[in-house]
């Protein structure tokens, strides 16, 4: 039976979005660290937090919530963990992918590829960018600026 | 100090982590709408984000340990600048953007290798937030020694102006490194770390910068000031006035 409950939460969660980028679920962010069916029947939710300062986190935090509501589970509770902490490697290939296609770089090592055309001569202009977790590079080939998911 | 007790050590030395990062993100949060440009808004304005989220879980921590009840805000919002136990350093002025470039620079390459101890800490609640802020860190020292690198090797203008800035701020570096009761009665517990290690670090990586700044490193200065003691200069009031202000004159106001 919990068995059951917790892939259906899983399911549900991989449709829940985040705020910033909304192309990610928050499964394909690997935010997702457990589910569990406490013995009276509560639903808690382990949530990794990302950067100490994106304002999304407790935001996420409702939209989980509210997730499961939909879902009809009465007792939720969705609870930080925050050790070990959030690194970019838990992004799954699935959510690079999606990064990629949006426009965003991906937060890989090595070289920076153009998301758009696919270039690896780019150029970094700035260390930060619209959001916590991006920085700003533009391609020296076709142009473009973009941003790129900081690797942490 | 030592009156306090292990567990009121405990919760000065975490409140000690918390204020400074909550005053030096205030501080960097003074920027916004009027740094040179507007990557430069975005640099400091994203430093000042995470120095605020490490600093919301360290003030939640510091409440618990207290045991009285106070959360983030109350300890953020309703302390007099007399309880603020942050280091002096993290409360100085902006100045022009060399000082507050300058200010971050001797800021992260301190709080970089305490966070990477503070990573193995015996408190897991502590070592897990060090543990997060160590990349977070490393990422504002990148940033804060590129701009020392470029002001003290771009025009004698700016080596001069961020050469004085150095010059001003170096005497407030002296309490980062000095131990007090609560330091070593933290580091014995296996809580807090070996700031005479972090200053080794520290050191190298000044030595590193300003030599490729060509900056000169500023002398030791006899006089120290103990922010971390609640002594603080007379800009502190001032900035938690604005700070505080709304809480103040609506006690308990909500967004």
């Amino acid at each position: 039976m919990n068995a059951l409950v917790e892939s259906d939460v899983r399911l549900r969660l991989a449709d829940v979005p985040d705020p910033e980028i909304p192309v990610l679920s928050l499964v394909d962010l690997g935010l997702v660290r457990h589910v569990r069916i406490t013995e009276g029947g509560t639903v808690e939710v382990g949530i990794s937090p990302t950067y100490s300062g994106c304002p999304a986190t407790s935001f996420i935090k409702s939209s989980v919530e509210a997730a499961l509501r939909r879902g009809g589970y009465p007792a939720i509770r969705v609870v930080d963990v925050l050790a070990p902490p959030w690194t970019t490697d838990w992004i799954t290939p699935e959510g690079r992918r999606k990064l990629r296609e949006f426009g965003i770089a991906p937060p890989l090592a090595g070289p920076v590829s153009c998301p758009r055309c696919g270039s690896p001569d780019t150029v970094l202009l700035s260390e930060f960018g619209s959001t916590p977790c991006k920085a700003l590079h533009r391609c020296t080939r076709c142009l473009e600026p973009f941003d790129r998911f900081k690797c942490l | 100090m030592s009156t306090r007790g292990d567990s009121g050590n405990h919760g000065a030395f975490v409140l000690r982590l918390a204020d400074s990062n909550l005053v030096l993100a205030q501080r960097l949060g003074e920027w916004i709408g009027h740094a040179p440009a507007l990557e430069e808004d975005l640099g400091l304005a994203n430093t000042a984000l995470d120095l605020l989220g490490q600093a919301r879980l360290l003030l939640t921590y510091a409440g618990a340990l207290e045991g009285r009840g106070r959360d983030e805000d109350a300890l953020a919002y309703l302390r007099e600048e007399g309880e603020y136990l942050n280091c002096a350093l993290a409360e100085q002025p902006n100045g022009d953007f060399g000082d507050t470039l300058a200010r971050q620079f001797l800021f992260d390459a301190w709080q970089l290798p305490l966070y990477e101890r503070l990573a193995s800490s015996r408190d897991p609640q502590l070592a897990a937030i060090a543990a997060r802020g160590v990349k977070e860190a490393r990422y504002h020292l990148r940033y804060s020694s590129g701009w020392v690198v470029r002001l003290g090797d771009g025009t004698a203008e700016s080596h001069g102006r961020v050469q004085g800035s150095l010059e001003r701020l170096w005497p407030y570096t002296a309490e980062l490194f000095d131990a007090d009761d609560i330091d070593r009665a933290m580091q014995v517990a296996g809580i807090g770390v070996d700031l005479g290690a972090v200053r080794v670090d520290w050191e190298q990586t000044v030595a590193a910068v300003l030599a490729e700044a060509t900056l000169a490193r500023p002398g030791d200065r006899p006089w120290h000031w103990y922010g971390k003691r609640g002594e603080h200069g007379e800009h502190l009031g001032h900035m938690l006035a604005q700070m505080q202000a709304l809480q103040r004159a609506h006690p308990g106001a909500r967004w």
